[in-house]
């Protein structure tokens, strides 16, 4: 049995189901409150949920049991007296000591905690840097969605922000540098390029067996780092995909020459290229990329999947991938993207997929 | 003393409390002392600006008010989500 959480515009929806079937609605939560993103620490058993309420501002609430209560967080805020606020919550990532977690926000916020998530502290090395006044968000706003830890080294992190590139920490996040080099904006004027941090990363995800490799989508780009994020390879251009362009990206825990991306057409065209869903495969670290598409909706389908709404379980041949789009539908693999099955649908739009 | 008056799921974070009576010389003095009765509503209605969000409504004895709006005593306010939404 497999549970999934499905963050929608319009609720949180726990999913129950076996690979290869339709999975079944097991609870409901945050009726008709945006849900950015959930996930369940497999250390704690909790449940965490990033809801925007659009009347009453982002929270992230707590449950051991999705179909039960939920508590509020404490500690999801900003300096007072400041000229900013809090505007979403974009995810919530397990640390490398116990009981600490990172949650990643809108305007490029940083929050930590150390008692498994109940209470939060913002991280002021981050909140401080002195280039703060010249960043500027993406269309889904200054988004800090990626937060890449280092198995068993909780100094090293990797966060990634739209738009204000990746950015770097050796000092379990007291202090901060870039890590941009080699990343091309094309949506900047070449003459414009070089000093910019205007960098508009989708996601990135680090592998856990070979840390100093990441694996990233930028928006319109797809890279690779093998000096644990200073520099990027581009594994987009001539390598197989239909574009480079998208939002979610997936790595296999047991191989670090592996990704999956699902491409859409182009930044004014968010969507699956061709009418055709696809999944997009490597295993040779960025090389080549295979189609995986056997079972998605070949014809007439142009969905959008954002950049949270691609989650994972397990690893190798039996992987389990699932992803959701905007259109409601969700679609799940319980070998590695070989075949796809259509897990829900009629859901209101997903913004974020995770298994439990 | 102004009378605040609250729906869910704010009067929930109230203690249940759907009518409240609190010191204020401003709309923003009373939702900070809401706040302070209260601190589980810190954060829903006012944000870390003090400023009220953007999507909720505050009406002084039936007319839009501010986070300034000075008060009286006996004033009745109603806190109400906005008729926005998608």
């Amino acid at each position: 049995m497999t549970e999934l959480l499905v963050g929608t515009k319009k609720g949180l929806f726990a999913l129950q189901g076996e690979n290869g079937d339709g999975f079944e609605i097991s609870a409901r939560a945050f009726a008709g409150e945006p849900v950015e993103f959930a996930m369940r620490d497999s250390r704690s058993g909790r449940y965490f949920a990033c809801v925007t309420s659009a009347f009453y501002g982002p929270k992230i609430f707590v449950t051991d049991d999705p179909s039960g209560e939920w508590e509020q967080a404490e500690g999801l805020t900003l300096p007072e007296g400041d000229d900013k606020a809090l505007i979403r919550l974009w995810s919530v990532v397990p640390g490398e000591k116990d009981g600490l977690l990172y949650a990643g926000g809108d305007p490029g916020v940083l929050f930590e905690s150390r008692d498994g998530g109940m209470t939060w502290e913002l991280n002021k090395g981050f909140w401080e840097q002195p280039t703060r006044p010249e960043w500027g968000p993406g269309a889904g706003g200054m988004c800090l969605h990626s937060i890449a830890t280092w198995p068993g080294d909780p100094s090293r992190l990797a966060l990634a922000i739209s738009a204000v590139g990746v950015w770097l920490s050796d000092d379990g996040g007291e202090t901060w540098r870039h890590g941009n080099k080699g990343l091309v904006p094309r949506y900047i004027p070449e003459e414009a390029r070089e000093d910019t941090f205007a960098l508009c990363v989708h996601n990135l995800h680090r592998h856990p067996t070979r840390p100093e490799r990441l694996f990233m989508q930028f928006h319109g780009g797809v890279y690779r780092s093998d000096d644990a994020g200073e520099s990027w390879i581009d594994i987009g251009t001539n390598t197989g995909l239909p574009s480079d362009f998208g939002f979610p990206l997936v790595i296999d825990p047991d191989d670090p020459d592996s990704a999956y991306v699902i491409p859409l057409v182009a930044d004014l065209d968010r969507v699956t290229p061709d009418g055709r869903v696809r999944v997009y495969e490597t295993r040779d670290a960025g090389a080549s990329w295979a189609e995986r598409g056997d079972g998605l909706p070949a014809e007439d389908a142009y969905l959008t999947i954002l950049r949270q709404a691609f989650g994972r379980e397990g690893s190798g041949e039996s992987m389990g991938l699932y992803f959701g789009a905007t259109s409601g539908d969700v679609f799940g693999s319980g070998d590695a993207g070989a075949t796809w099955f259509t897990a829900a649908s009629k859901l209101p739009p997903v913004h974020s997929v995770r298994v439990a | 003393m102004a009378v605040v008056r609250l729906r869910a799921p704010l009067s929930e974070l109230a203690g249940g409390k759907r009518e409240l009576r609190l010191e204020g010389s401003t709309v923003r003095d009373v939702l900070r002392a809401l706040e302070h009765e209260h601190p589980s509503i810190a954060g829903w209605i006012l944000d870390e600006r003090t400023t009220i969000r953007q999507h909720v409504n505050i009406f002084v004895n039936g007319e839009r008010g501010r986070e300034d709006t000075a008060l009286a005593p006996d004033d009745r306010i109603h806190v109400l989500p906005s008729i926005s939404g998608g």
